[in-house]
């Protein structure tokens, strides 16, 4: 085994670690913001959203990430180029990128899982609780932020963290589409030295730590909420 | 005819409730008139619709028919696609927030502390400062007896314990009235007597109560006024004298005679 061309590549392991983490933690960050509306509008209506819903779920669910991630970045990243209106604004300089795409398409996915998990969640929270609130004059909204989102997360927490280190793991996929992340680097250190198992083993390392840092992290946050009983 | 109230300002008015479920129908036209300082006791079987009453003066049932007032304030209705739904939520909000409810399961938040459960609605409802709503949380907690149990969790709590941090939670909101749900049915028989003596003490105290409780004894001792509701109606009403003991109904003979 050799393992001299760490020093060399040092500097773009950095960078790609950068890279999948931002991908990770933004991914994470969009996807929950919807996850939360589309798990709750599944439990409290309007029937016609909830079934919009629950329809998004199954699409994002029962297809490959890998073809979502390739339909986005081959399918919209090459109709923008044919639009003018796209080409001349702001957005282009990003567009033009396929972090975007990786990014969207992971998103779309933590929505997708995690609204499903979010569904169960909001399900999970005792009826007589939320009655409670409501029988002390809380506002819709209120219930919502003060009762029901953080029981609803105090439940998950444990399905989270392992959703969320399924989705580091996916993040990979995003090199696919030419995102230079952990992995994109691997692949390059693999090509230029001619190296087939140590890269591997490297980057593999590398997972392995960050998906230790997710379970502490979460352990730490469930230690922090008293458990449900 | 003997006044049954304990003063002359009026806390909760039922008039002509109605409440239908699908097909079943719960309340067939029950009135109820609780003035300040009254300890009202609705008593019954199970199925007598004595729970869905109670819960119909905080609209946690919406009543098919009929006319509610909270503290002197007409609660108004409108139809919204054929279902009656309150015209103003801001109004039957504020409402709720001056009736201290407890329930038979308790109810108490899970995710936060005795302490939490207590200050959450006078802080996140009632908008009462922090530090203030702290004190006034402790104050209660100490009265219900329950001040080294603040920082527990519910879940670490007896039955009883919770429910008297439930009706701590009640207290704190400085309640117009008190409904309390059952409080003693879902305890373990021993548990009992620790919460009918904190409620007996608010009782003697003077506030405002309207309790569904299937412990007869205890509406007898605690209360100014008792209902007994059967199949949704009104068969028996006036002081705990009238209806345990000079009782007119056969049915409410039948039911209370296990006191005697």
């Amino acid at each position: 085994m050799r393992w001299d061309w760490i020093p060399t590549y040092w500097p773009d392991f950095v960078d790609g670690l950068i890279i999948t983490l931002q991908l990770l933690s933004m991914s994470i960050i969009i996807g929950m913001f919807f996850a939360i509306p589309i798990g709750l509008v599944q439990v409290t209506g309007p029937r016609w959203l909830g079934r919009i819903a629950q329809g998004f779920c199954t699409v994002v669910r029962g297809t490959p990430l890998l073809i979502q991630l390739w339909l986005l970045y081959y399918g919209l990243g090459s109709l923008f180029p044919s639009m003018p209106w796209i080409r001349e604004s702001w957005m282009w300089p990003y567009l033009r990128d396929a972090f975007p795409y990786a990014l969207l398409a992971f998103s779309i996915s933590v929505a997708g899982y995690e609204g499903e998990v979010m569904r169960g969640a909001f399900k999970s929270v005792p009826k007589g609780e939320l009655e409670a609130a409501r029988s002390f004059g809380m506002s819709r909204f209120t219930i919502l932020r003060r009762i029901w989102l953080p029981r609803a997360f105090q439940n998950v927490l444990p399905t989270l963290a392992g959703e969320f280190v399924l989705t580091l793991k996916a993040t990979p996929l995003a090199a696919t589409i030419t995102v230079f992340d952990v992995y994109g680097v691997g692949t390059m250190v693999r090509q230029e030295t001619y190296r087939i198992y140590e890269p591997l083993l490297f980057i593999a390392g590398i997972y392995i730590v960050l998906t230790g840092i997710i379970v502490l992290f979460f352990r730490w946050l469930e230690n922090r909420v008293p458990r449900a009983v | 005819m003997i006044d049954l109230h304990r003063s002359g300002k009026e806390a909760v008015v039922i008039e002509n409730l109605h409440k239908q479920f699908d097909d079943l129908k719960v309340l067939k036209g029950v009135s109820l008139h609780a003035n300040e300082g009254d300890v009202l006791s609705i008593i019954g079987a199970s199925g007598s619709g004595k729970s869905t009453l109670l819960r119909c003066i905080n609209l946690l049932e919406m009543p098919t028919s009929g006319d509610l007032r909270v503290g002197g304030e007409q609660i108004e209705f409108t139809e919204k696609r054929g279902v009656r739904v309150p015209k103003h939520m801001r109004q039957v909000e504020k409402m709720r927030s001056r009736l201290g409810m407890v329930f038979q399961n308790f109810n108490l938040w899970a995710h936060m502390t005795v302490l939490q459960n207590v200050m959450e609605v006078p802080v996140h409802v009632l908008k009462v400062p922090k530090a203030e709503a702290r004190e006034r949380a402790e104050a209660v907690l100490e009265r219900v007896g329950l001040s080294d149990k603040r920082d527990q969790y519910p879940a670490y709590l007896s039955g009883g314990q919770q429910q008297r941090a439930a009706i701590a939670r009640a207290l704190a909101i400085e309640p117009r009235v008190m409904l309390f749900d059952e409080p003693t049915s879902a305890l373990d028989p021993e548990l009992v007597g620790e919460v009918l003596k904190v409620i007996q003490d608010l009782a003697n105290e003077g506030r405002t109560m309207i309790l569904v409780t299937h412990e007869m004894k205890f509406a007898r001792d605690v209360s100014n006024q008792v209902l007994f509701l059967h199949k949704g109606l009104v068969e028996e009403e006036g002081t705990p004298q009238q209806v345990f003991y000079e009782t007119k109904s056969e049915r409410c003979k039948a039911f209370v005679s296990s006191i005697h």
